[in-house]
């Protein structure tokens, strides 16, 4: 039981993350929703390749026993600067929305403006 | 060493090379620009030019049967997981045909649409980029690549859709397809780790080959259809797609249509080649599960384009139901190929369906083009204040009816020839399918009637008056598109049985796909 709770926490990750895209109304926690779900896959990765009592996979100042995978950490390592490459980018545009709009709820943004 | 040796060399690294020119490319658009902004026009285009001459030579070699590897990493198989493949088969290059015409097309439309605006070096540098991950999308074999290329793609892409940051509708169009886009790419990433944590793979053969379709595979599968369609703009997750087409720039919208038609790639990817050994065996429901929702895109997009009053909006919606044919002929080809009865009517429709990715990319991207020309000649979209602009802009004007001619489906044009195959082949499957995509081309074809009515007939209107005809770079863009779609609408036959049959071939027999890398000793 004890070593599910990894997983328990991906999913909890996961549909918090969802639950704040889908339900608020604020652009920055629809942002913030996003870089949760994020973290809960990578907490997958990680947690796909960890075996019990395993040390960090470098190869070279081994004492010897089972190693963790690295693969899901060079994946998790990728998909960590994918994620903050797109939280500069929706943070910059909802700096541009705020801009024009004077408000992050949602509901206010998306009259005609123009 | 003489030039058939280079061009062997150049075939022989050329999957690589297709991507990373146009990178390198995009890194080097910056520098280029300090010298001056026709330099750096003319190196986009070549650099795109060269792309595409990659493209063309990979593909001849392509689609006379070979399926193409390339080994990024340990060329020693004994190791596992330490290197990426590319693996081009004629789906793959058919694909990147259409992405690289597209691109090549768009930077030469930008020339003159784009010269007002400030930051064009930024501009070109997200074209290059989004460019070189359409195209690496398309042609890498290992899904976390594909997942890795998908957001080199989003990220450019939401860019270039808000490139126009003073306008706020434009903002607000790339912030909703970056929330969407990166939630999509989010959800690929974890059905890739459910991949990796029960097969030890990440090459899309190899999981292909292992797949068994248990409890975990079928999550994966739901999370990839609903991600890579949510990227695709088909119905119920369509919401971020006419705001994207209709508020980017029409250049961008142009290979805008290459990405969303990457995410399509992904789909049947997904659905024919790593599930290809499984869904055979167990159901037909994956099928019509895309029938469905082909039909429901298509008629939700064609009804809503009747009722917009923009443009480029109703473009966007009519895009949309252009890509529920698609969805209906793979969709129905995946039915009919079941059962061998209907295996010859479920080829033609995959047949129809493929055609139609590449007819309905050159359809609705003129559209789009003709649509922005009336934006750069009048800097108006809205159809109602729009009038009699025959009068002004002859070449436009021949452009948009040849567009609207394609786009519903009317002999000459290529738009006739892909869906002829469709209607054809899902008549054989049930009547009501064929009826209700013939239905929707006719509304199709009435709504194009009704706007070329109204923007371009009529009496010429005073603040109208002295309205030009389009720069040339647009003339010329619109008119190599023109004639793509003309030489396929004469020569259909050509083009389906030498581009779109080994394609169709190559999505059906995924045990090539499989067999060629497993070959090689794994990945």
């Amino acid at each position: 039981m004890i070593f599910n709770i990894p997983f328990i926490a991906v999913a909890a990750l996961i549909l918090i993350g969802l639950y704040a895209v889908i339900f608020k109304r604020n652009l920055i926690k629809i942002v913030i929703g996003i870089t949760i779900i994020q973290s809960g896959v990578n907490l997958f990765l990680i947690t796909l390749g960890y075996r019990e009592g395993s040390i960090a996979p470098i190869y070279t100042s081994s004492p010897g026993g089972i190693m963790s995978l690295p693969v899901p950490q060079a994946l998790t390592l990728t998909s960590i600067v994918i994620g903050v490459a797109v939280l500069a980018l929706m943070l910059s545009l909802a700096v541009h929305i705020f801009r024009h709009y004077k408000t992050l709820n949602v509901k206010k943004i998306g009259g005609d403006e123009e | 060493m003489n030039i058939s040796d280079f061009i062997d060399l150049l075939l022989q690294h050329s999957p690589a090379l297709i991507v990373a020119v146009p990178l390198l490319g995009a890194f080097l658009t910056p520098l280029i620009s300090r010298i001056n902004d026709k330099a750096r026009n003319i190196f986009v285009i070549l650099t795109l030019g060269f792309t595409m001459f990659l493209v063309f030579l990979l593909a001849s070699n392509v689609f006379s049967g070979n399926i193409y590897t390339y080994i990024f990493g340990a060329q020693d198989i004994s190791l596992p997981v330490v290197r990426i493949l590319f693996e081009v088969d004629a789906i793959s290059i058919f694909m990147a045909i259409i992405s690289i015409v597209l691109s090549l097309v768009a930077a030469i439309y930008s020339w003159s649409f784009m010269k007002e605006n400030t930051g064009l070096d930024k501009f070109y540098t997200l074209i290059l980029l989004m460019t070189a991950g359409m195209l690496g999308m398309e042609l890498t074999g290992d899904m976390f690549n594909f997942f890795v290329f998908l957001e080199i793609t989003s990220i450019s892409s939401a860019a270039l859709i808000a490139f126009w940051t003073n306008k706020a509708k434009s903002v607000e169009a790339g912030f909703k397809y970056i929330v969407i886009s990166s939630i999509a790419a989010i959800f690929v990433l974890f059905s890739v780790a459910l991949f990796y944590g029960q097969y030890n793979a990440l090459n899309i053969a190899v999981i292909a080959n292992a797949i068994q379709y248990n409890f975990l595979d079928k999550i994966a599968l739901i999370l990839l259809i609903a991600a890579l369609a949510m990227k695709a703009g088909v119905v119920p997750m369509h919401m971020w797609l006419p705001d994207a087409y209709g508020r980017a720039p029409s250049a961008v919208t142009l290979v805008l249509i290459g990405a969303t038609q990457a995410s399509l790639y992904g789909v049947f990817r997904v659905c024919f080649t790593i599930y290809g050994n499984v869904i055979n065996l167990n159901t037909i429901s994956i099928g019509w599960v895309l029938v469905v929702l082909g039909i429901i895109t298509m008629l939700v997009g064609v009804v809503m384009a009747i009722i917009q009053t923009d443009l480029k909006r109703l473009i966007a919606f009519a895009a949309v139901g252009e890509i529920g044919y698609m969805l209906l002929g793979i969709g129905a080809g995946l039915v009919s190929l079941i059962s061998p009865e209907m295996a010859a009517s479920g080829f033609e429709a995959m047949k129809g369906g493929i055609f139609h990715i590449m007819n309905d990319a050159f359809d609705i991207g003129l559209l789009f083009l003709v649509a922005g020309a009336i934006y750069y000649a009048t800097k108006e979209t809205s159809i109602n204040k729009l009038g009699g602009l025959a009068r002004n802009m002859k070449y436009t004007t021949i452009f948009f009816i040849i567009g609207l001619l394609a786009v519903s489906g009317i002999p000459p044009m290529n738009g006739f020839a892909s869906k002829l195959l469709i209607y054809e082949s899902t008549y054989q499957l049930n009547p009501i399918l064929a009826i209700i995509a013939i239905l929707s081309s006719i509304m199709l074809l009435a709504i194009f009637v009704k706007i070329f009515h109204s923007a371009f007939l009529g009496p010429s209107l005073k603040k109208y008056s002295n309205v030009k005809e389009v720069p040339k770079s647009m003339l010329i863009s619109m008119g190599i598109i023109s004639a793509i779609i003309i030489i396929f609408g004469i020569f259909p036959e050509f083009i389906i049985n030498n581009i779109v049959e080994p394609a169709a071939n190559a999505l059906i027999n995924h045990s090539e796909y499989i067999s060629q890398v497993i070959s090689l000793g794994g990945a």
